[in-house]
């Protein structure tokens, strides 16, 4: 019986590290888009709702696309 | 049998093959997004019909011999792969109208098995080699894809717990659209070039290609394509058991599964130790369900697809033993063969349209009769 732990141990590291990754990016995406919606329909004036939003909204954009980067570097190396 | 006629009786059969293990593994990839509503069932499938087709075409390195090393190869013939891919079809198609989610390259490798065992009796059974290349890793990896799968999980239900309920579903429900689509392009770089590979080699045993060829362009495209319209056609009985019998799935939980199977199954092949797709999608669902609440998973479920993993490669080997036996008689003996599989797989399929499952009701799952009170009063 002979188990290619190294082999294993890699795939195991590899794949929980991007899936560790990419899940966390998303969850902070949703989580900035819910802060932004909170704060567009909140208690502070008009100007700072727009800004708050806002930034919600361009931080929850910079985890999509780093994720979405991750994604397609992953497939450049499966395909190359 | 005739070289050429014996030839085009495998290509067939290999297609057909492809076909089952296309909507054998529909659920792999779309199950979450059709249970949580992230997708509409017959939106899913289409889109995991056309990735399958496109992960077929991006990845056209096949193995090097039939069987990876589970059995001498020299006594490998024609006959012997039509009987090792009636075994592994019969298998398919039981586990599919059971709905249970089971491995089609182990459905593959016990039909393999069985009709070698045949062929040239048990010594030409590589079992160190079995046990290393199938039955450890089959123990292995949907605990790897599960471990991954409940950390994924409650790390995205933490993060996400104080944010509002809606903004979170749709965001989720987004992000498995995506999720989702990378499984099944996952699938499609690496179960279709099962069936080229075995296509490929039974050219080469028959003369047709010289020795060391890859797949011609018509094996890549009609494995593609039957890979392709098997997962269009959808397995919707083994969509609603992982979809909705291991646990209530929520959007952040497909989401966290569907992305540690693709992670899983892409890195495994990438980097050399291929692991079975229904294994790791499996592991990850029920590590995905573990992640919000251990006790809210229908472990019930999980043994029964424990037990159908356990011996998918013993009855496949059953079934590929018997048809290598009859087929090995000659010309007629291939045709009862054809003949009996066309007739079990067409009763299994009329035995399913009784409770069919469709993409109207793959949601719904069936509760057990209340009592008749009527009676008790």
């Amino acid at each position: 019986m002979h188990i290619d732990w190294a082999s294993l141990a890699r795939v195991a590291v590899v794949a929980a590290a991007a899936a560790l990754t990419i899940v966390l990016l998303i969850s902070l995406a949703v989580v900035s888009l819910s802060h932004s919606a909170r704060r567009a329909d909140g208690p502070d004036g008009a100007d700072a709702a727009v800004t708050h939003a806002g930034v919600g909204t361009a931080i929850a954009a910079l985890c999509v696309l780093a994720a979405g980067l991750i994604v397609c570097y992953g497939l450049y190396l499966i395909i190359a | 049998m005739d070289v050429s006629l014996i030839v085009v009786v495998v290509v067939i059969t290999a297609l057909v093959f492809d076909f089952t293990n296309g909507f054998h593994d529909t659920a792999n990839a779309m199950a979450t997004s059709i249970a949580t509503g992230a997708l509409r069932p017959k939106v899913a499938v289409a889109i995991a019909g056309c990735l399958n087709l496109v992960g077929a075409f991006l990845s056209v390195q096949v193995a090097k011999t039939i069987s990876g090393g589970l059995v001498d190869e020299k006594l490998i013939t024609p006959v012997v792969i039509f009987a090792g891919l009636v075994g592994a079809i019969m298998w398919n198609l039981t586990t599919w109208y059971i709905g249970l989610p089971s491995s089609s390259s182990h459905a593959l490798f016990g039909g393999l098995i069985g009709a070698t065992w045949v062929a040239g009796g048990v010594g030409a059974i590589h079992f160190n080699t079995v046990l290393d290349k199938v039955v450890l890793p089959a123990l292995l990896s949907p605990v790897v894809a599960a471990l991954i799968a409940v950390s994924v999980t409650y790390l995205s239900l933490r993060i996400t717990r104080r944010a509002e309920p809606g903004v979170v579903s749709r965001g989720f429900k987004l992000s498995q659209r995506v999720s989702g689509s990378m499984v099944a392009l996952a699938h499609g770089t690496n179960d279709a070039q099962k069936t080229m590979g075995v296509i490929t080699l039974t050219l080469i045993t028959a003369g047709t290609l010289p020795a060391g060829s890859g797949p011609p362009f018509w094996v890549v495209v009609a494995a593609g394509l039957a890979i392709g319209l098997g997962t269009y056609v959808g397995g919707w009985r083994i969509i609603r058991t992982l979809g909705r019998r291991v646990s209530d799935i929520s959007p952040v939980q497909g989401f966290s599964a569907d992305t540690t199977s693709a992670a899983v199954i892409l890195s495994s092949t990438h980097l050399g130790l291929p692991l079975s797709t229904t294994q790791v999608c499996t592991g990850s669902i029920f590590g995905a369900g573990a992640g919000r609440r251990f006790a809210a998973v229908h472990w019930g479920v999980a043994g029964r697809i424990a037990l159908a993993w356990s011996v998918t490669l013993p009855s496949a080997a059953v079934m590929g033993a018997a048809a290598s036996w009859l087929a090995a008689t000659g010309t007629v003996g291939v045709i009862v063969v054809a003949v009996t599989g066309i007739a079990i797989a067409a009763g299994i399929y009329g035995a399913s349209r009784r409770n069919a499952v469709t993409p109207d009701n793959v949601n719904d799952v069936p509760t057990a009769p209340t009592p008749d009170l009527h009676l008790a009063a």
